[in-house]
């Protein structure tokens, strides 16, 4: 069997013991990490916008052109009204035709951009990828500085999808032009609700 | 075939060598802005390399705990000896649920197990979802980096690859009409999918998961839509911990294209409902690799390709002269490792210029091991005629000092007085581009000599 024949070759190489080190240490911080975020998230092609509640956030979307001609809406935030629910689509192919969707994220990470999000009690994970324009709303106080606090407080492997996404699906295989929209969102707004 | 007259043929198009170079420079600069913008850059390429040696020291044991854990959250866990084990598992996986179409998304271990070409011969359509791996699909080319498969591609090739086989306007070149075009036509693929298959950037012994890096968001589209979803990994890709992945997350993007982190880094952690997850752990001669001292290192190599954009063989040579499917240093450290008489010539193509071992994010010493691999090579008797005769000769003179000193001294004599076609031709590899330097007057050792011999005068 070749599962036992290769953990058999791996245990007769005598291979020196080395230590795992400890990750327990003071990382690279920021003096406004929300700032920070909002730089690292426009410099990979996003757009990061503050509201003070999540009520702010349709009169935001609606003066924009690609949502206010949308087709599919799909919305799992409050105050954004949808017009498709992932709860009833049995198959996600169906997807297809929605061009916008507004997703909650957990946190934001200040050195990348990044928000974490994940596909528990969200039936159809390819919404996040498939749909034209994606808006993640977050609270700006939910920003953490570096990926060694991030780890720190989610929990890897509590639902079977969790991503870290970075600004709109992007490009830079044909000679090197970066090229926004490349099979997945054409754009990312992160929305930051501020604390009341 | 060797390295050398591929890298000749390509160098010989010299405008397009030359962008070709500028183009990888291009890149590494980036990665050298995103690495000096991390004050502890040093100290997280510490604990990447510590990670790694710790990993590779109980490998066995935390391939056993991925197992379980992965087999608890549902996924299927499979074991492969070598490539051929490999695709008959794949292929098994899609004959049984009679999947006719499969999407993939950039991994360089089905390119090493050669994949594609197995499954096709099998009546299977394979779309390669990566933009630039379609490009050499379509192209019928292999990629030449494993970051940027079709760097080697200016935009007017892809422009006349996708007209012919996308139906592009015939002549256009821009790279946003273009990839509009992919993006419709892969999107098609995607919908149409019964099947996705990932590569794995890292496994986590913890959890039974692993992490799939892209910025273009195809694996994620490839695994979402189809029900079955195969992940391919080579067994060194494990990490131990969750917390682990802080580390390597941070060092990948930024090493490869100058990047803070890539667009979609997404944790899968067994099937989704209703789904199908099969992970296949792939040997493939990695486990010869860790019995070596000298070469359990390259195992540490987490495929950023900083290697290969600072490499300035790499970037005058173009990543297809290497015939290997990872390519440039860490390529010609691992391909000779598995097959010693095919890929003899690779270590030799290194300047030793040590610039690889420098950008390495999990501080692999590329270079030395390159010197390493020279000496194996040689005694393992895989040195081509002219350097075997070259340094059996050079030993023979060496070994006799009075014989060094008059062919030293014939040497500087005769030389400047020989025609030029007596000095540079064939026989003279290293006047080939460039001129010899004069010869001076005097040798090193007459130098020496005669400053002693003042110095004792004056001291006495």
């Amino acid at each position: 069997m070749s599962r036992n024949e290769i953990l058999k070759s791996i245990r007769a190489q005598r291979v020196p013991t080395a230590e795992l080190p400890s990750l327990d240490r003071t990382w690279l911080r920021f003096a406004d990490p929300l700032a920070q975020f909002e730089s690292q998230l426009a410099g990979v092609g996003g757009r990061a916008v503050r509201v003070r509640s999540t009520d702010e956030i349709a009169p935001i979307l609606n003066a924009r052109p690609e949502f206010a001609n949308a087709n599919g809406i799909v919305s799992h935030v409050a105050g954004v009204a949808a017009n498709c629910d992932l709860a009833t689509i049995a198959d996600p192919h169906e997807l297809e035709s929605v061009d916008w969707a507004i997703m909650p994220a957990e946190f934001g990470v200040a050195e990348n951009g990044a928000a974490w999000v994940t596909d528990e009690r969200i039936r159809h994970r390819a919404i996040y990828f498939i749909v034209q324009h994606l808006a993640l709303v977050l609270p700006a106080d939910q920003i953490v500085h570096n990926m060694h606090e991030a780890y720190a407080r989610l929990s890897v492997g509590s639902s079977s999808l969790g991503v870290f996404i970075s600004g709109p699906s992007k490009t830079a295989d044909i000679e090197q032009s970066l090229v926004i929209g490349a099979h997945g969102p054409r754009s990312l707004t992160v929305f930051l609700v501020e604390p009341a | 075939m060797n390295h050398a007259p591929l890298a000749a043929a390509f160098v010989a198009d010299a405008p397009r060598a030359k962008w070709h170079d500028e183009t990888l420079w291009f890149v590494r600069a980036k990665r050298d802005k995103a690495a000096q913008s991390v004050p502890e850059w040093e100290e997280l390429r510490e604990c990447a390399a510590q990670i790694k040696a710790h990993t590779v020291s109980r490998l066995a044991d935390y391939l056993e705990q991925f197992e379980r854990e992965a087999t608890r959250r549902g996924a299927v866990v499979h074991w492969a000896r070598n490539a051929a084990e490999h695709n008959e598992i794949v292929l098994k996986l899609l004959s049984d649920r009679g999947v006719k179409r499969l999407v993939k998304s950039k991994s360089m271990l089905t390119e090493e197990c050669h994949l594609n070409p197995f499954l096709e011969r099998h009546g299977i359509e394979v779309v390669d979802t990566d933009l630039g791996e379609r490009i050499v699909q379509l192209a019928g080319e292999s990629p030449s980096h494993i970051v940027l498969p079709a760097i080697h591609k200016k935009k007017e090739d892809v422009g006349q690859i996708f007209h012919e086989h996308l139906g592009t306007t015939a002549g256009a070149t821009d790279p946003n009409y273009l990839t509009e075009a992919a993006r419709q036509h892969l999107r098609e693929k995607f919908v149409q999918a019964e099947a996705g298959l990932t590569g794995v950037n890292f496994a986590i012994a913890e959890t039974g998961g692993f992490v799939v890096c892209t910025n273009e968001g195809n694996a994620d589209l490839g695994v979402s839509l189809p029900t079955l979803h195969i992940a391919s990994m080579g067994i060194e890709k494990l990490v131990p911990r969750a917390q682990d992945l802080g580390v390597f997350l941070r060092l990948l993007a930024r090493s490869a294209t100058g990047q803070p982190i890539t667009t979609y880094s997404s944790h899968f952690h067994g099937p989704r409902p209703g789904g199908e997850l099969h992970i296949v752990l792939v040997d493939n001669g990695r486990s010869d690799i860790l019995a070596s001292d000298e070469f359990r290192r390259s195992l540490n190599c987490i495929r950023c390709g900083a290697c290969m954009n600072t490499c300035p063989v790499y970037r005058r040579s173009g990543g297809h002269s290497y015939q290997t499917s990872v390519p440039g240093p860490i390529g010609s450290i691992l391909a000779p490792s598995r097959n010693p008489k095919m890929f003899y010539s690779l270590p030799q193509a290194c300047s030793l210029c040590g610039s690889c071992s420098d950008v390495c994010p999990v501080k692999i010493d590329l270079h030395h091991q390159l010197l390493t691999w020279r000496r194996e090579l040689a005694h393992q008797g895989l040195l081509s005629r002219s350097k075997r005769l070259g340094m059996q000769a050079m030993s023979f003179v060496f070994r006799r000092p009075a014989l060094y000193r008059l062919a030293g001294r014939v040497a500087r004599w005769l030389t400047p007085l020989l025609p030029r076609f007596m000095i540079y031709n064939g026989l003279n590899a290293w006047g080939k581009q460039r001129e010899l330097p004069d010869f001076p007057a005097k040798s090193f050792g007459e130098q020496y000599a005669e400053r002693r011999r003042h110095e004792s005068q004056r001291n006495s």
